[in-house]
């Protein structure tokens, strides 16, 4: 995740209506305009044909077009506050071509055909001009054509259609219960995703599609002013492919342990009630004393690990160089994947890539070059045997075909290889998180996502979380602060040692995992079950100023 | 929609004004006209055009507030944003921070347009990435790189007779080069308003010398080092700083700035004396705009006099609560420093790491403004006053607070950009003392 869009949703999640700001993301719209049904298929299939045929007569070999409508809503509060109710809506075309052996994209908001028309020929334009730039011609994965098809996210609720009074209640109800608990402040926010996007291409498809996420969130924070201490804690929710049934928790909702975590589903008044209860402690909890420790990481908190140390070094542009200049580069380098014996972690590390699993954020039927989505192995028993790639890159690594991850924030930017859902393979032998935590001696268990950081090709990293719980000879005695762990990637794969069962499976992910220039926001999902890894260094982060 | 001048600004404004039955209106008017384009792997890879303008209408009635955008000008077209932002309003809940449009303020002149910088063309962009390339091609090394240019006006009215106006140019590039071994990389950014003072062949150069000189850098074991700061590495710790001199939060307990029983370190001293940090939008190195998307003006502040702690920033509900000043977040950072060049730092030294440019920095700890993050591209032993090799990258655990009061030594500030925020920062290269490295990194 890159800062700047981090600060950007944090000021969103706590910072009010600042609207100006707003006007990026889309026009504000009134909730009940979101729910007006956008241009008709056979409209969007005869401009996208006006695109295609036109992008062709100028000379292109390749076309696509993509008519999009995003719709974001953002209910933000604090306290008693309601801060901002914001309704955005972005709505325009992007078309790319391949002429020349090179690429162009031109986007508009026009939905005029000479508009469409002209804007494809600019792209026509800009792909010629590139092309006297370029050291070799573009090699385009085959990719048959569907013809026409949809896809949308199969949500319970759609969460444009709950009326914003009702998230607004929840959110205020949340609030109170956090701080009747004791809180000094509390913040929590609902935001609500739905990418409604056409893609047709000269291929022969014609794909209309309608995605949803949402994510709820909330931080509570209590102040000790004698001691002028402060500590936080923010929600155990996970961002998800899903509409407002996210937020009513089922029978198998709650996962039991120290602290309860969330499958599938979502208690927000329960995760606020127990997180007010955490900072409480954490107040009081003893700083850790640094050194070796084994970790036990829940997947509330191991996604973020997952996303920075395995999904984003095994990003096909990044090992090629084309990041080198902002994200960076890769230390999984094509030599070690060519080796076939490159030992990324131990036997039990298997790591999948896809765009299908239910409720993640990655999951569309077609991504944004027309591929169907699919399911990929990038790591097995250990070993390096893949990566993410989209038709430009698939001949680079052998591939007869994408494996479907190109992706584009909004209508208005160029789509390029963006991450899928990167995911570990829960372990195939029974184990709970109790016998996990049976047979550590000294350890601690992390639980939500914190403080994180790793260097350009994703050797080095350190991570923080959200709770700490000391592990002494097989028990949880208590909770520490101060904690941060830094490991080398392929050491700390390597010193992945259990992996509890499929039962206990959850998804993790982030609306903001950030790349390119400029820069561009993409959504997903990292899978996983509660994982441990033996002998990681653990400093303390506690300073005096 | 070409810049529009102040009077045609007005005039526009003044007309969607017209339109407004609401208790208060403000409208904001922002248009530009830029260009970008990306290279990787010794050849280009993206480029864009992009041209927008925007027109913001907020309407109020008491302290609910709507917002409705526009990017068409017709009469009818604005009357329907008027109308809009007035239905949103109704429908809205009360914001009880929401203040009054400001009254009429005085605005000084701006420095931020330079017309050479609005005249960029394709082709010019298309020739600088052909210059970068030599360089590149001429020492074997592999360039990444991006060049960014726009050229824009922003305007505000309100129903209260708040006129503002400002138009501004800014071109950014930034490059990467490696050696084709990946042994070694180094890195240039600079960001100007004025094209002229872009030089991107020797932007490129400086970035090549690195990415040779770093090649088959050795381990050091971490620790507590003396460091040399390029102001490129220096900018993304001191931003995390200036990022949280926020009042509300230094008043609600929850800030580096906070005291027990409520009170705040305004007004004390923080950090070493020679540290005076301040904004100023008429510095002529590094011009910024007179005046905030609210109509509050911009002037020259000092933040930091001589390590004191002077001056936090307000939203205006806050600075009303707490009946004060509502000086907003700045826009540019300038930081005193001494007469001293890099070299000259580096020849004083007798044992060291130079650090040029620092990357990926995270928040560990907000109550002492703890940051990890690594260094990147090009990581150097001193000794003697002499660079003597390369070092492999470090990771560092440091808090801005605690390296302003390490401080040995302050070189000539000079403009940079972060590599974070893309915030612009004058600033001068730093020498501090026990800088802490918690770990190693084998990356390039």
């Amino acid at each position: 995740m890159k800062r700047k869009e981090f600060l950007h949703l944090s000021a969103m999640s706590i910072g009010a209506m600042m609207l100006p700001k707003f006007s990026l993301l889309g026009n504000p719209i009134t909730a009940e305009e979101a729910l007006y049904e956008g241009l008709d298929v056979s409209t969007k299939k005869a401009l996208a044909d006006v695109a295609l045929q036109a992008a062709t007569s100028k000379g292109a070999t390749y076309a696509d077009i993509r008519i999009g409508r995003y719709l974001n809503q953002f209910v933000t509060t604090r306290e008693k506050k309601v801060q901002g109710i914001a309704n955005t809506e972005s709505l325009g075309v992007g078309i790319r071509v391949i002429a020349n052996g090179s690429w162009g994209f031109a986007a508009t908001n026009s939905f005029t055909k000479e508009d469409i028309a002209r804007t494809a020929e600019k792209a026509v334009a800009v792909a010629k001009a590139n092309s006297k730039i370029i050291t070799e011609p573009v090699q385009l994965a085959p990719q048959k054509g569907y013809g026409e098809v949809t896809w949308k996210t199969p949500v319970e609720q759609n969460a444009f259609t709950v009326p914003v009074k009702d998230k607004v209640d929840l959110l205020l109800q949340a609030n109170g219960i956090a701080m009747q608990g004791g809180a000094s402040f509390v913040n929590s926010a609902i935001l609500a995703v739905n990418e409604q996007k056409y893609f047709a291409s000269t291929d022969g498809s014609y794909i209309d599609q309608d995605i949803h996420r949402i994510f709820p969130t909330f931080t509570v924070t209590k102040i000790d002013r004698a001691s002028n201490k402060f500590q936080s804690r923010k929600s155990l929710s996970a961002p998800s492919g899903m509409g407002y049934e996210y937020l009513t928790p089922l029978a198998d909702t709650r996962v039991a342990g120290i602290v309860t975590r969330y499958k599938g589903r979502y208690d927000l008044l329960e995760d606020i009630k127990n997180a007010t209860a955490d900072v409480e402690q954490k107040l009081k909890a003893k700083s850790v004393e640094p050194g070796k420790y084994d970790l036990v990481l829940d997947p509330s908190h191991l996604w973020l690990t997952i996303h920075e140390s395995v999904a984003h070094p095994t990003e096909l542009d990044r090992v090629l160089g084309y990041e080198a200049n902002y994200a960076g580069t890769s230390f999984l380098t094509l030599d070690k994947w060519k080796a076939g014996n490159f030992k990324f972690g131990s036997d039990l590390v298997n790591i999948v890539g896809d765009k299908l699993q239910p409720g993640s954020l990655g999951a569309v039927g077609y991504d944004d070059e027309g591929v169907k989505c699919k399911e990929w192995d990038i790591i097995k028993n250990g070993v390096l045997v893949n990566y993410q790639a989209i038709r430009d890159q698939a001949h680079i690594i052998g591939l007869k075909e994408s494996q479907g991850c190109c992706y584009a924030q909004t209508w208005a930017d160029v789509q390029f290889q963006r991450m899928p859902n990167v995911s570990l393979r829960p372990g195939t032998s029974p184990l709970s998180v109790d016998d996990m935590i049976k047979n550590v001696e000294k350890g601690i268990y992390i639980v939500g996502d914190g403080s994180f950081s790793i260097d350009q090709q994703r050797y080095n990293f350190q991570f923080g979380g959200q709770t700490f719980y000391e592990i002494k000879n097989g028990k949880i005695v208590g909770m520490l602060n101060d904690v941060a762990y830094q490991a080398n990637t392929q050491e700390f794969w390597n010193s992945c040692t259990a992996i509890a069962d499929a039962s206990d499976y959850r998804l993790g992910g982030a609306f903001n995992d950030g790349k390119g220039q400029p820069s561009q926001s993409n959504a997903v999902s990292h899978g996983s079950s509660t994982t441990r890894f033996n002998g990681v260094n653990v400093i303390n982060t506690a300073r005096k100023i | 929609m070409p810049i529009l001048s102040k009077e045609e600004a007005q005039a526009l404004l003044k007309k969607v004004l017209a339109f407004s039955k609401a208790d208060e209106c403000e409208v904001n008017l922002y248009g530009s006209d830029g260009g970008n384009i990306r290279y990787a792997r010794n050849a280009v890879s993206t480029s864009g055009g992009i041209s927008s303008t925007t027109l913001i209408v907020q309407s109020s009635f008491g302290k609910k507030v709507g917002t409705a955008t526009i990017n068409e000008y017709d009469d009818a077209s604005l009357e329907k944003a008027v109308r809009r932002s007035e239905e949103l309003a109704r429908l809205a809940p009360e914001n009880p921070e929401h203040m009054p449009v400001l009254a009429p303020q005085q605005y000084a002149g701006s420095k931020t347009y330079v017309p050479a910088t609005a005249g960029i063309t394709p082709k010019m962009r298309a020739d600088a990435v052909a210059q970068s390339l030599a360089v590149a091609n001429e020492k074997d090394l592999v360039a990444a790189g991006f060049w960014d240019n726009n050229a824009g006006f922003a305007a505000m009215m309100n129903s209260k007779g708040l006129f503002a106006y400002n138009t501004s140019t800014n071109v950014s590039f930034n490059v990467t080069l490696r050696t084709k071994d990946g042994k070694g990389s180094g890195y240039a950014s600079k960001g100007y308003n004025d094209v002229s003072k872009l030089d991107v062949a020797a932007a490129t150069r400086v970035a090549a010398q690195k990415a040779a000189a770093s090649s088959n850098a050795r381990a050091l074991e971490p620790g507590k080092y003396t460091v040399i700061l390029e102001p490129a590495a220096a900018i993304v710790l001191l931003e995390t700083m200036f990022m949280n001199m926020d009042a509300r939060s230094a008043d609600e307990g929850r800030s580096f700035l906070s005291k027990p029983g409520g009170k705040t370190k305004l007004g004390e001293k923080l950090v070493d004396e020679r540290v005076t940090l301040y904004s100023d939008p008429q510095n002529p190195d590094m011009p910024t705009s007179p005046w905030t998307g609210d109509g509050r003006p911009q002037e020259k502040v000092t933040w930091i006099d001589k390590g004191v702690m002077k001056n936090l920033f307000y939203s205006r509900y806050w600075a009303q609560q707490k009946n004060v000043k509502a000086i907003p977040f700045p826009d540019s950072a300038i930081m005193e420093g001494g007469s001293a060049s890099l070299e000259d730092l580096i020849k004083g030294t007798e044992k060291g790491i130079l650090v040029t440019r620092l990357w990926y920095i995270r928040e560990v700890d907000p109550q002492t403004l703890l940051y990890t993050g690594l260094t990147r591209d090009g990581t150097f032993y001193i000794e003697n006053g002499q660079i003597k090799y390369p070092v492999k990258n470090f990771r560092f655990n440091e808090s801005p607070i605690i390296m302003l009061n390490n401080l040995e030594e302050l070189g000539k500030p000079e403009r940079t950009v972060s590599g974070e925020s893309d915030i612009q920062a004058l600033i001068p290269p730093m020498k501090i003392r026990d800088f802490t490295f918690t770990s190693l990194s084998d990356a390039i």
